[in-house]
């Protein structure tokens, strides 16, 4: 039963691009579906280890940056009679190179961070978020700063010699971010319920208990924040290749709020939250928009909805639709539906 | 040597403003244990109250400044018992997100009621600056100077001399002991919150003038608070104070001998050291901060 609505769901989403002639709607999809890679790294944060990280857009723009600057090349002086140039290499290479890097930065971020816990770590990576902003501004050599890096290679996959494929057209990139989310999305379900994964869920229950039974803090959350921001950079490089534009805004504060907004509501600390939350929150701005209302009304609404949310669901929409769901379900093994007995008396 | 007198004063001068910020944030997170996200939204709008007053309502200057604070100390009392009232005792996470709901949904009100324009504020100080051997100050910014001074010893008295400010000291020692008591706890927050908006209000008003008034200004003044407090020690009064001018000097001399680029950066590089090597803040009272 389950194994069914799994492949039904997937073959639902695959066949999306077959019937779906509006390429508009698609592109929504696509960058819908790279927040929700986004999402998904951050709810194994703030989900599974309970810390709250407000600058994971670093993470991001950082695999967004590495990656388009890889596959563009580019010649920086690190000191002023120090040239380092580099060659343009291929798009994937770039993009594996920007989720290196973006993880490493992860575990610096890890490793020298979570000496701090709760509102000190908050402040902690909005710090970093916003020091990485202003490098990207300001290394106008290597970064083009305001100006943006353009022109922006799409990925293309192949044999030398024999075929290429260029990831150009929509429905060619909604299958990229597609399978990208999925493979994610598997990675996730597999750390979370493995022994890492319980260790990091013993440790957002309850610290000092964890570390008495010898479960390494340091490590696991280190671990967490590494794979967080891999995946984070990949979900950047994937908009790089993608938008083939990248500005110095996609390090903007609002874009991690918009992920926390995301598994907050969606639900943090399960496996559906995210995807369910980058769903309402990715396509609301487009309804929204199509109401030909104001992108400030809606960052209004946005606002509204986060306080709402956090007042009277949370735990989030999945769990709340679960319990709803479970809470019924048992309601009717119960108590056998009331009225049966009279009414066939009464026959 | 005359170059480094003046970013000296130029520090000393925007610092008494930046302590105005922090004191803020540090009461409201002392007291009430809230990353109150919302602080730099009261700085604009402060600074919008007096952009209102003086260039639209043509008020003056003086009385504008009066009333951008007493409508900031409105303001924030109405987010504590609108927001915050309901969430007292609520785990710290579920406070920060619905501050930085609170947040967004204001500064994007404030973008449409003034549109993203930025805006400037006449003042009715002479524009000739007031020069000092070596170095000079413009009269509006000394005004803010002195100012800034008079509310941080105002703060000071309110905590240390009156009633309210014992029954504010009790609540940030051991809050359950406080109401115990018979410290009100309820009316301790809320004229927490309103304190910390009203000296948030009161910065952004003071230097809506000497700068522009646009709607993301709260972004950067938010962020500079929590480095301040951040640097003071989270919950410490006197380490905001000091912190507030720490990172002006800091901000002032690296704009001046760095990079002006990475003038805003500065505090955050000092907030990622800070952490690293004593997070507990410089001037951290008895430690009682998770």
């Amino acid at each position: 039963m389950k194994l069914w609505a799994t492949i039904a769901w997937l073959a639902f989403l695959f066949s999306v691009p077959l019937w779906m002639g509006d390429l508009y709607v698609l592109h929504i999809l696509i960058i819908t579906g790279i927040f929700i890679i986004a999402a998904m790294s951050l709810n194994l944060l703030l989900g599974y280890t309970g810390q709250l990280s407000l600058g994971h857009v670093a993470f991001f723009g950082i695999g967004a940056y590495t990656s388009s600057l890889m596959s563009l090349g580019f010649e920086v002086h690190l000191l002023p009679n120090w040239l380092v140039k580099l060659e343009p290499k291929p798009v994937w290479l770039g993009m594996l190179t920007g989720i290196a890097l973006a993880g490493a930065c992860g575990w610096v971020i890890g490793k020298v961070s979570f000496k701090v816990r709760g509102a000190y770590f908050v402040i902690v990576s909005v710090s970093f978020a916003e020091v990485v902003r202003l490098v990207a501004l300001n290394w106008v050599e290597l970064t083009q700063g305001p100006m943006a890096l353009n022109n922006i290679p799409v990925l293309r996959l192949g044999v030398p010699g024999w075929f290429e494929f260029a990831f150009l057209r929509k429905p060619a990139n909604y299958y990229l971010v597609l399978v990208a989310a999925i493979l994610s999305y598997v990675l996730i379900r597999r750390l979370v319920s493995s022994r890492a994964g319980r260790a990091m869920i013993a440790l957002r229950e309850n610290e000092p208990l964890a570390t008495s039974v010898g479960v390494d803090v340091t490590r696991y959350l280190v671990l967490a924040t590494m794979i967080a921001a891999a995946m984070a950079g990949a979900a950047g490089a994937l908009y790089a290749h993608y938008v083939r534009i990248v500005d110095p805004d996609v390090f903007l504060f609002i874009y991690t709020v918009t992920m926390v907004i995301m598994v907050v509501a969606g639900g943090k600390g399960t496996l559906a939250g995210p995807i369910v939350g980058g769903l309402i929150f990715g396509l609301l701005p487009e309804v929204l928009r199509a109401a030909a209302i104001k992108p400030e009304v809606q960052w209004v609404v946005y606002g509204v909805l986060m306080i709402l949310v956090v007042y009277f669901l949370p735990e989030g929409i999945v769990p709340a639709v679960r319990n709803w769901w479970q809470g019924r379900a048992r309601r009717e093994a119960a108590e056998p539906p009331a009225g049966r007995p009279a009414a066939e008396a009464a026959r | 040597m005359d170059q480094l007198l003046q970013h000296g004063l130029n520090a000393l001068i925007l610092g008494g403003t930046y302590a105005l910020l922090g004191i803020g944030l540090t009461l409201i997170f002392g007291i009430m244990r809230v990353v109150n996200f919302t602080h730099g939204e009261l700085y604009s709008f402060g600074a919008y109250m007096m952009y209102a007053c003086v260039m639209l309502a043509g008020a003056n200057f003086f009385v504008a400044l009066v009333l951008a604070v007493v409508l900031g100390i409105f303001l924030g009392a109405a987010i504590e018992l609108v927001l915050l009232r309901r969430l007292r005792g609520a785990d710290i996470d579920t406070t920060m997100l619905v501050m930085i709901g609170a947040w967004i949904a204001l500064q994007n009100t404030e973008q449409l009621a003034w549109s993203g324009v930025a805006k400037s504020i006449d003042n009715p100080f002479p524009a000739t600056p007031l020069v000092l051997g070596p170095v000079s100050v413009s009269w509006n910014r000394l005004f803010v100077f002195v100012v800034a001074l008079a509310l941080i010893v105002g703060a000071y008295a309110l905590i240390n001399r009156t009633r309210l400010g014992k029954a504010m000291r009790a609540t940030f020692q051991d809050r359950d002991t406080a109401a115990l008591m018979g410290v009100e706890i309820g009316y301790v927050h809320t004229a927490t919150f309103a304190i910390g908006s009203g000296l948030a209000a009161a910065a952004g008003a003071l230097l809506g003038p000497v700068f522009v008034v646009y709607p993301t200004m709260g972004d950067l003044a938010s962020l500079k608070a929590f480095a301040i407090v951040i640097l003071g020690g989270l919950g410490s009064i006197p380490g905001a104070t000091i912190g507030g001018f720490i990172l002006a000097f800091m901000e002032e001399l690296g704009a001046g001998y760095i990079s002006s680029g990475f003038r805003d950066g500065m505090g955050f590089l000092l907030i990622i050291l800070i952490l690293l090597v004593k997070p507990t803040g410089l001037f951290a009272q008895k430690e009682r901060i998770g």
